[in-house]
């Protein structure tokens, strides 16, 4: 019986503590309903990892709105989308940023988000809303995925950089280009996705079999293709990279420009325009969010002016609304797409699963 | 009993259930004929085949470095034993992106053995079989060495007298008596080594996948919910196995063998082929286990300009790009404190679970006893989604908590708990109790005279490992951490995915704080290890 008495004595204890730590924070209370106050203080953006905003735009959000931001950063950008599909009706925050085009079906599918119409929604071009009918999720920013070069390499070697895809499977390239791999990583899901817009549904096999046999490697993530194995950022320098193809962003070489001490004239790597592929992500209102008022708030935030100015030099992507001011460190090292691969979100979400698989077995195998 | 059993149902069993009810139910029927679909697919087959081979070979690889460490250390005396042992004991705690990262930067692409010879392992299975073994190590060394330690070297004499030559009498004295001890820690390197996620997936590359990481593929890249479970099913099963050979395997090694206090086992080596077998064993201590450990601490302080501690400060300072809202320095703090909590659960339920598993025999406690274990081998992703999905209704909405952290952390830690008290708690004997209560103690004045006295130290000894588990606790963690009070390890994760040398470098320089955190630690846990306790780990 001893046990017993001791068991009841210890579960009274441990249930007091959780009691005691329950009421000393907000969250959990208002969890529980028992919010007195008619609007919580707080919103929540639940988001990836890649999401940063500098202190003095959430500070003016909640100069404005007498809210404050709490952000949840939740993994990479599948699996905080899936987090989010996983959990509907009773989600994390109240506001999801960062779905973007190749993840948008599954999410619209799974119903995670509720209907909205942004103030300001006018600035953004129509070709970017891609839920125009139910305004389910907003564009907030956009980017496009290409291939990056080294220019020291080229220039040592006297070759033409690659500028389009079938350059890249030209022998005079062989062994030269980095990618990673599309179930991991969101540019390697790009760049496949943007050969089989080009290529077609049949087509992109074979183009993947010439890469292959021109020497293409894969790695897990953006991380290490692009400063372990690609000889023209400042990492992959460190790491005696060899890889003078790697497979980035536009607005790679920006930044590359932005973390050198001392910052050099002219960006030391550059990008094959026709290469690309256009990324775009969205916001929208979690279905069950909290605070859906303080979510709409923050939703219209996120197109304003102040957070797209504040954007580009955060996160690295490019504005959504017309009026953004882009910094001078893309306008002078930047390059502007003209012409992106792109694909319908629902003939990605159709196929997505087992193009991967297809190139899994075979690139991987 | 009721309170681990409850904590176990509520935060164990139910997230477990729920998401393999997701994923095998998810238009309210079941639908078994998944298994069969899965486990035909020729990917999952792969993956199947992998995890088991790398095991096998993982554990092999383990018991051939290992073993011999476990003789030195049981056998013999020389300077600085104490503070190697718990040196060898630092990997085996440590989080595995750190582990993957050490190796990483001693064999991987401009990794020191890249830079002095040129020799690159990169990722491969050559790479995952080093850190398994690395990581490993302390668990053979603990296990057979604990018991090794305390065999009377005079039966063996006796042998010897008796004419037996030294290798016979090896092999009929001491094989038997180490035999099912060195079965166990082989399970439990299994064990450690086919449930593997993060050394797989750092050093792996996108070509080598094993149960445990398909199953976060499968969740996580796809929501493919029902492959999941099924996996997690497979894994459930054969896990469950493994802790039932175990069970049995270390009930075994229950049997009566005259055990001596280990002061008395233990000399100076003597003559030259002792001398080369302690040398032999320091050197590959010194190449497997203290180098990969002393990169890290290299790294940590090797600045662009040379040598310095411009990484350590920069920790302090909170950085403009505002993926951490705290500097990197409370991350240390938080740890600690989720590590206290943690140990505090951790040790309030292993504690009643064990006292309850000595009052009591019987197939029902048996079982309990391996269910207790089983957190070891279930895959972190599992539990952590099944929080997302369960915890999120009141009263237990706990998924906006900081409690959901060591609780997640406490599951890892009371199989340990369990496992050092239960040897020490079973060894008390039942008359003390009884003579108490026969003078008019209540039953718990009688377990706070007697039992406790006894078992003090080694409740100390569980809630060292505890904590230092708690500490290093990734794969849970990592789903439930929030950015305004991130974990040490889930930190240096975050840290590694972004690009620049001073990210690179902060990594570095909290991997090492947190690995001198776990050294002093281990060696305070030296000091207290009574000769008693023959606890498994």
């Amino acid at each position: 019986m001893n046990i017993r008495k001791a068991a009841a004595a210890a579960l009274v204890a441990a249930l007091g503590v959780t009691t005691l730590a329950a009421c000393g924070t907000d969250d959990v209370r208002e969890a529980a309903g028992e919010t007195d106050q008619p609007m919580p203080k707080t919103v929540t953006l639940v988001s990836h990892d890649s999401f940063n905003a500098s202190k003095e735009v959430l500070a003016e959000f909640t100069k404005q709105t007498g809210l404050t931001v709490k952000v949840l950063k939740s993994g990479d950008a599948g699996e905080a989308v899936n987090k989010e599909i996983l959990t509907k009706g009773s989600p994390q925050g109240d506001v999801f940023f960062g779905v973007d085009n190749t993840l948008l079906s599954r999410a619209l599918d799974n119903g995670i988000f509720v209907p909205y119409e942004a103030q300001g929604l006018d600035r953004i071009p129509a070709e970017l809303q891609l839920d125009k009918e139910q305004h389910r999720v907003t564009p907030i920013d956009s980017g496009d995925i290409c291939v990056n070069y080294d220019k020291q390499y080229f220039a040592d070697k006297k070759l033409a950089p690659p500028q389009t895809f079938d350059d890249l499977a030209k022998p005079a390239y062989k062994d030269l280009l980095v990618t990673e791999n599309p179930e991991r990583s969101s540019p390697g899901l790009g760049f496949l996705l943007g050969t089989a817009a080009k290529y077609g549904d049949e087509g992109w096999q074979d183009y993947w079999k010439k890469l292959k046999a021109n020497g293409v490697k894969t790695v897990d993530s953006w991380e290490l293709a692009y400063n372990q194995e690609f000889s023209g950022s400042a990492g992959g320098k460190k790491a005696k990279g060899d890889r003078p193809l790697v497979v980035s962003y536009a607005s790679s070489p920006p930044v590359e420009v932005l973390y050198a001490e001392p910052q050099p004239k002219v960006a030391p790597t550059g990008v094959s325009t026709g290469t690309c592929f256009r990324q775009t992500e969205f916001a929208g209102l979690l279905n069950g969010a909290k605070n859906p008022e303080g979510g709409k708030k923050l939703i219209d935030f996120l197109i304003s002016k102040k957070f797209q100015d504040d954007m580009p030099l955060q996160m690295f992507v490019n504005p959504v609304t017309k009026d953004a001011t882009l910094p001078e460190l893309f306008t002078k090292h930047g390059v502007v797409i003209e012409k992106p691969e792109t694909m319908a979100p629902k003939k990605i979400a159709d196929n997505r699963d087992q193009w991967i698989q297809q190139w899994t077995s075979l690139v991987l195998k | 009993m009721v309170l681990p059993v409850v904590f176990f149902a509520v935060f164990f069993a139910w997230p477990v259930v729920s998401i393999v009810e997701r994923g095998l139910r998810p238009d309210g029927r079941w639908e078994l004929g998944r298994f069969g679909e899965t486990l035909s697919r020729p990917e999952i087959l792969d993956v199947l085949w992998f995890t088991l081979w790398q095991a096998l070979a993982s554990t092999a690889l383990t018991l051939l470095v290992a073993l011999p460490g476990a003789y030195v250390f049981a056998r013999f005396d020389f300077p600085g034993k104490r503070v190697l042992r718990a040196v060898v004991t630092v990997p085996f705690v440590l989080p595995t992106v750190m582990v993957g990262t050490a190796f990483l930067a001693l064999v991987g692409r401009r990794g020191l053995l890249d830079d002095w010879w040129g020799l690159r392992l990169d990722t491969g299975v050559w790479a995952i079989l080093l850190a398994h073994v690395f990581f490993n190590y302390a668990v053979v060394v603990r296990t057979v060495g604990g018991l090794w330690s305390q065999l009377d070297p005079r039966q063996e004499e006796a042998a010897r007298v008796l004419g037996a030559s030294r290798w016979r009498a090896w092999r009929t004295v001491t094989l038997p008596a180490l035999g099912p001890s060195v079965a166990a820690a082989a399970l439990m390197v299994f064990l450690f080594t086919a449930s593997s996620f993060g050394i797989v997936q750092i050093l792996g590359g996108p070509a080598y996948s094993t149960l445990e990481t398909e199953i976060y593929r499968q969740t996580a890249d796809r929501l493919q919910l029902s492959t999941a479970a099924v996996l997690t099913m497979v894994q459930f099963v054969a896990v469950g196995a493994i802790l039932t050979v175990h069970a049995r395997v270390v009930r075994r090694r229950e049997t009566a063998l005259r055990l001596v206090p280990a002061e008395r086992t233990a000399r100076r080596p003597q003559g030259a082929g002792q001398w080369a077998l302690l040398g032999g064993v320091l050197l590959s201590v010194a190449l497997l286990i203290l180098a990969p450990l002393g990169v890290l601490v290299e790294r940590s302080l090797a600045t662009s300009d040379g040598y310095g501690l411009d990484y350590y400060r920069a920790l302090g300072q909170v950085d403009e790009g505002g993926t951490f809202l705290v500097p990197l320095t409370d991350t240390i703090v938080n740890s600690l404190q989720y590590a206290l909590a943690a140990t505090g659960i951790a040790v309030v339920i292993g504690g009643l679970a064990a006292a309850a598993l000595t009052r009591r025999a019987g197939r029902l406690v048996r079982g309990f006893d391996a269910l207790l274990m089983l957190p070891l081998g279930v895959s972190a992703v599992t539990v952590g989604f099944g929080f997302l999905i369960t915890l999120d209704e009141p009263p237990l909405d706990l998924r906006a908590s900081w409690i959901l952290v060591p609780l997640a952390q406490a599951l890892v830690g009371v199989p340990f708990v369990v496992r050092t008290m239960l040897p020490v708690l079973r060894a008390v004997d039942e008359r003390l109790r009884e003579a108490a209560a026969v003078l008019g103690a209540s039953p718990w004045r009688a377990w706070r005279e007697v039992d406790l006295p006894l078992v003090r130290r080694a409740l100390l000894i569980a809630a060292g490992f505890a904590f230092a588990v708690s500490l290093g606790e990734f794969g849970a963690t990592v789903f439930i951490a929030r950015p305004d009070n991130p974990t040490l390890p889930v930190a240096v994760a975050r840290l590694l995915g972004r690009p620049g040398e001073l990210n690179y470098g902060q990594a570095m320089a909290l991997s090492t704080i947190l690995m001198v955190v776990c050294a002093v630690s281990l060696l305070l846990l030296e000091r207290l290890r009574s000769d008693r306790t023959s606890g498994e780990f």
